[in-house]
């Protein structure tokens, strides 16, 4: 009972954040918006047994990425408020019942299995905690997938580095070099 | 099958309406960044996803894919970031004042159009 | 077929090899043998003569007189058979004479007549090279092989009217008898295509024992009509006759072998040979035999007003080709091959002749400028004589046998017309040609100054007394209609093979005779065999006494000509057949070309083909506008793409 009620609390509070999101005024806002939605969402995995995925939700995602995000946001000057003319009319004419379109399509192809299936709990495989759950399949069966994504990380982070360097000859860069 | 009873089908529908949000944000926004929030919306109803159908399975394979989905997506803002920065640092100062302006705008960079 | 024909009947192929050897020799060292290669050629042809020869006499003495060798099989496509094979029977062998024999003189006078020519070898390899098509053409035992010979030599006889390519007039004559006879070929290249289609084989003795039983009445008369319409392109009929007069640019000893005695009786030869359609169709019978009719007639007609002494007998062969295919026409054959065999005398004869006289008189062919001749150039002016007597048929000449029953023939039909309008035809014969006699050989002498005429040469002066022998002696070969020699020989390839509405009396023969009397058209009462020859011979020799007498002198034709009449003027003109072909075919094809160069080709087919190019211009105008640089768009597409696919899936699952 009162995991529905913690259910129903956190799934309006995520789809709330989400909606505020999109329609937020300026970029800061949205980015707001999104952690409330990230938080809401640790919530739920709180709510399904996935406790090490709810903290690193919060660590990584919510404490790192939206951060960087709003960095971003602020180098860029983007803290005016959006121009909300549409140069492309087609754009919105066709994105609102695509959207629509794709929600019905994902509800009516899960609808009928989703329907009959329960939870079959994942108490055994928390047995010795969420954490050691993961760890040992983490360690085994996707041994490599994990390599795999360590490497990914240096590349991104070399990337972004190569990306980001300044160009010497670049005049309206000269006068970023404190910011 | 009080209402309260937590099924798997609201965690599911959940997801798919974040997904449907974050598709939203996606197409109608010109705001660079603020598309890529609406695919960071995106991946975590995907994340939502896979952890719920991890639990319906009863194994924890479902959570250790969306502990990947969420290092891939780390680095992937790391570098989009960068991209997005790199383009649009050039764009000059926009001087205080003017409203009309969209320093990040998507609708900028169309030099591939035929 | 059989096992025991005599030796040399297998090496008939020998006929035929002779020539073309001589021709490829010639082609290759022509130029070294100079003097040489007339005789040598004339070798190979004398060569070639007695084979045919022998041939005939064991022929004469065998059990069996129809021979087919196969050399190689040439096409074989499933059930498409072709071999290069030879038959050797009464009808090819009998041409292969006349083609060897006549050939052989005619290369002897040609080594006096092309003296000092700057090309003789060349002239005697294509003439070796005509002996050899034509002689394919007789020995062939398919029609694919038959076509081979008859394309071959409508190709030399190009080569031959357009020796002396140097003057326009003559490469014109050339390419006009090329493409008139073209035309008639793309008929015989129809009917044999009909032929296969309806019998299935080429070959003469399947196509020909089959047809009776596998044809219906009207594939028979469309396969005969065009064949005929062959014929009428290389034997000079009504309407493809007009590459003939014109022909007689080239030399005249190819004048005397190609288009009096050989090539232009390939079509003779053709229907005789394929006269089964013809015994089918009661309709193409009558078809060949007015078409004849009518050609004898017009020739004779444009002759009476012809000054060049080739050009008349050019009509003359015309005409004496039409009288060919009346016989053919109402059924007896082996007479029309009895008329190719006189006519083979007496018009080469006269063509030599006529050489003769222009080599006197420095080639000079106007028969106004001649005259008085008869004094200088003896030799010549009696052959010319003999070959005169047979052409107009008087009594006991060969052309009197032949003449008359031809005659008889179109009397037995039971068409009276037809008769009678061949009586007249050949009076108007009698009257021409004696018009030509006369003022070529006969009266004051109208020969210009500095001009001195003298005799031939032996070498071209022993042919014309060879042929002016059998000119008037030949007659004896088939003297009587149904039973002379000839006749008697034809018939187990000319009989006909089925009983058909021209009235043959007698039943059908059978196969195993050797020789006998021919099927020749009969009529109950009417006039006496007498009596049909005496009103021939009066006609012949009734125009001649009408032409003697005006032209020896009661008649002015030189102040006549000042104030010509409209017939006068109408014959010389050749009756304007040339000018409405000039018109029909030359003028109106030429508006036609334009009207599809600058309509069809420039507006419609590069219409179609530039605008195919403009279509993909806009097209891609069109799906540029896909490209809008915007990532946003593409995003959507991306979107609705995934979305399209899942409902297909999901659609596809529920039902």
């Amino acid at each position: 009972m009162a995991e529905g009620v913690v259910f129903w609390l956190a799934a309006i509070a995520s789809i709330g954040s989400a909606v505020f999101m999109f329609l937020a005024r300026d970029a800061v806002r949205a980015a707001l918006g999104l952690v409330m939605n990230l938080f809401a969402l640790a919530v739920l995995f709180v709510l399904l047994d996935a406790h090490f995925l709810a903290a690193v939700q919060v660590i990584v995602y919510a404490g790192a990425i939206m951060v960087l995000f709003l960095f971003v946001i602020m180098l860029l000057g983007v803290d005016r408020a959006d121009d909300l003319t549409e140069r492309l009319k087609v754009q919105s004419w066709l994105a609102v019942p695509l959207v629509f379109g794709l929600v019905a399509i994902t509800y009516l192809s899960v609808r009928g299995a989703a329907a009959t299936t329960e939870f079959a709990g994942l108490d055994e495989a928390n047995a010795s905690g969420n954490v050691e759950g993961i760890g040992r399949l983490l360690f085994n069966e996707y041994l490599f997938p994990f390599e795999v994504t360590s490497l990914l990380l240096i590349v991104a982070a070399v990337g972004a580095l190569v990306i980001g360097k300044r160009r010497r000859a670049s005049r309206t860069d000269r006068e970023d070099e404190d910011a | 099958m009080s209402f309260f009873q937590v099924q798997p089908s609201h965690f599911l529908g959940l997801a798919a309406i974040l997904f449907a949000t974050g598709t939203a944000a996606v197409l109608l926004r010109k705001n660079a960044l603020r598309i890529f929030m609406g695919i960071e919306l995106m991946l975590n109803a995907v994340n939502l996803t896979l952890v719920t159908f991890a639990k319906i399975h009863g194994g924890l394979d479902g959570q250790v894919l969306a502990f990947f989905v969420m290092v891939v997506a780390a680095a992937e803002v790391v570098v989009g970031l960068g991209i997005i920065v790199a383009i649009f640092r050039r764009k000059g100062r926009v001087p205080a004042g003017a409203t009309a302006v969209d320093a990040a705008s998507v609708d900028d960079v169309s030099a591939l159009k035929g | 077929m059989s096992v025991d024909a005599p030796a040399i009947m297998k090496a008939a192929w020998l006929i035929p090899a002779l020539p073309l050897f001589g021709a490829a020799v010639l082609t290759f060292f022509g130029p070294k043998m100079k003097r040489a290669s007339g005789p040598f050629a004339t070798m190979m042809m004398a060569g070639a003569a007695t084979v045919s020869g022998i041939v005939f006499f064991q022929m004469l003495g065998a059990t069996e007189r129809t021979f087919v060798g196969t050399l190689y099989s040439w096409i074989s496509a499933g059930s498409f058979q072709v071999a290069v094979d030879y038959r050797v029977d009464p009808l090819s062998i009998l041409f292969c004479l006349v083609v060897t024999g006549v050939g052989a003189l005619i290369h002897l006078y040609s080594v006096g007549y092309m003296k000092g020519d700057p090309r003789e070898p060349r002239y005697f390899a294509y003439l070796n090279l005509f002996a050899f098509s034509m002689l394919v053409l007789v020995l062939a035992n398919n029609f694919l092989l038959l076509y081979v010979g008859w394309e071959l030599v409508g190709l030399c006889s190009y080569l031959l009217i357009g020796f002396w390519f140097e003057v326009r007039e003559n490469a014109s004559a050339a390419k006009k008898a090329f493409i008139t006879n073209r035309v008639g070929d793309f008929s015989f290249s129809i009917g044999i295509f009909l032929i296969f289609a309806q019998i299935g084989s080429l070959d003469f003795g399947t196509v020909f024992a089959s047809a009776p039983a596998v044809l219906s009445a009207g594939t028979a008369t469309a396969i005969a009509l065009l064949l005929f319409g062959g014929a009428t392109g290389k034997s000079a009929q009504i309407p493809l006759y007009v590459w003939l007069p014109d022909a007689m640019a080239g030399p005249t000893p190819v004048s005397a072998l190609i288009h009096a005695a050989t090539m232009v009786t390939a079509g003779v030869y053709m229907v005789a040979r394929t006269h089964v359609f013809f015994d089918l169709s009661a309709a193409s019978g009558d078809v060949v035999a007015w078409i004849g009719l009518a050609t004898a007639l017009l020739a004779g007609l444009i002759a009476i007003a012809q000054d060049d002494i080739k050009r008349v007998l050019a009509y003359s062969t015309v005409s004496q080709l039409g009288f060919m295919f009346v016989a053919l026409g109402v059924g007896a054959y082996a007479t029309g091959v009895f008329h190719v065999v006189t006519h083979a005398f007496f018009k080469a004869l006269l063509f030599l002749g006529a050489g003769s006289v222009m080599h006197a008189l420095a080639n000079r062919t106007d028969v106004t400028q001649m005259g008085g001749l008869w004094r200088k150039i003896p030799w010549t002016m009696a052959t010319f004589v003999a070959g005169w007597l047979a052409i107009i048929g008087f009594p006991f000449t060969s052309g009197f046998f032949s003449k008359d029953q031809i005659l008889e023939a179109a009397y037995g039909s039971g068409n009276d017309a037809l008769w009678i309008l061949l009586l007249v035809a050949t009076l108007v014969t009698g009257f021409y040609m004696t018009r030509l006699l006369v003022l070529t050989f006969f009266g004051p002498s109208r020969v210009p100054d500095g001009v001195h005429p003298h005799e031939s040469p032996p070498s071209m002066l022993f042919p014309l007394v060879l042929l002016g022998a059998a000119a008037l002696l030949g007659g004896l070969l088939g003297a009587r209609p149904e039973d002379g020699a000839i006749q008697r020989f034809l018939q187990p390839v000319t009989a006909p093979s089925v009983t058909s509405e021209l009235g043959f009396e007698g039943e059908v023969p059978f196969v195993e005779d050797l020789e006998r009397p021919e099927a020749f058209p009969h009529r109950e009462g009417g006039l006496s065999e007498g009596q049909l020859s005496g009103l021939a011979t009066a006609a012949g020799v009734g125009g001649a006494a009408v032409a003697l007498i005006m032209y020896a002198g009661a008649f002015d034709w030189r102040r006549r000509r000042e104030n010509p009449g409209l017939a006068w003027r109408a014959a010389r003109n050749k009756f304007f057949v040339d000018e409405v072909y000039q018109f029909l075919f030359t003028s109106l094809g030429r508006l036609g070309a334009t009207a599809l160069a600058f309509v069809v080709d420039t507006r419609w087919i590069d219409g179609v083909v530039n605008g195919a190019g403009m279509m993909t211009t806009r097209l891609a105008t069109l799906g540029r506008r896909l490209q809008t640089g915007f990532v946003r768009s593409y995003a959507i597409g991306v979107l609705a793409g995934g979305v399209g696919l899942m409902a297909f899936f999901f659609v596809r699952s529920v039902v």
